[in-house]
């Protein structure tokens, strides 16, 4: 049975508060085959360049390339790794320091397999996904993020 | 950060058979402040090479990521 053959909005205008992310793990208690989850959450880091520091990042996309890649890359991780389930959310708009840009959210039955999945499913985001941000400074200016 | 260069979002443009590097060459004449920049180019959705022909279809310029 195909599961996530549709292709899916990752996008949340925002921050992703803890709420969501709660709530997102009470949900599971009825899947009990699970055994195992694993959550990777992106912060945003107030970075210090040339004396200014990072308030706040201001997330675009190319959204319909960006969920179609996230398609691919969620049909390879379940290819790859056996899970039960995968959530993904991105923030766009402003994401202010502290708060949560990225929630990714796999279980499986067991824990091996979360673990790898997760690592994976999060540096295929960070490189193959149309993801632009610009990083804000405390006084308004501004530069362009790049994910090393 | 593109489009902060261009001064707009999208643009139309008419070829018959032109690769993307004819298209970049146009566009670096027009805004010669993107030849500093570093950008993947993206037809339908996939990222193309220079060499390759542009159909009738949407073409994105696209800085590098910065998810998560």
């Amino acid at each position: 049975m195909k599961k996530h053959n549709c292709i899916k909005n990752i996008f949340r205008t925002g921050a992703i508060s803890s709420e969501f992310i709660g709530n997102a793990i009470a949900k599971h208690q009825s899947k009990t085959t699970i055994g195992a989850h694993q959550i990777f959450l992106g912060q945003v880091r107030a970075d210090e360049i040339e004396g200014k520091k990072v308030s706040a990042i201001a997330y675009t996309a190319y959204e319909e390339m960006a969920n179609a890649k996230m398609h691919e890359i969620r049909e390879t991780t379940f290819s790859k790794y056996n899970l039960t389930c995968m959530h993904i959310y991105h923030s766009l708009g402003t994401v202010k320091a502290g708060e949560i840009c990225l929630f990714v959210f796999v279980s499986s039955p067991r824990r091996k397999e979360c673990f790898k999945a997760i690592e994976f499913v999060v540096e295929e985001i960070k490189k193959e996904v149309a993801i632009f941000g610009k990083e804000i400074f405390e006084d308004q200016t501004h530069q362009w993020k790049v994910n090393s | 950060m593109l489009s902060e260069i261009t001064q707009c979002p999208e643009e139309t443009y008419v070829f018959t058979q032109t690769k993307v590097s004819d298209l970049l060459e146009e566009l670096f004449e027009k805004y010669p402040l993107l030849k500093e920049k570093n950008f993947q180019v993206a037809q339908n959705c996939k990222i193309i090479n220079a060499e390759s022909i542009i159909k009738e279809t949407e073409i994105a310029l696209l800085p590098p990521f910065a998810g998560g």
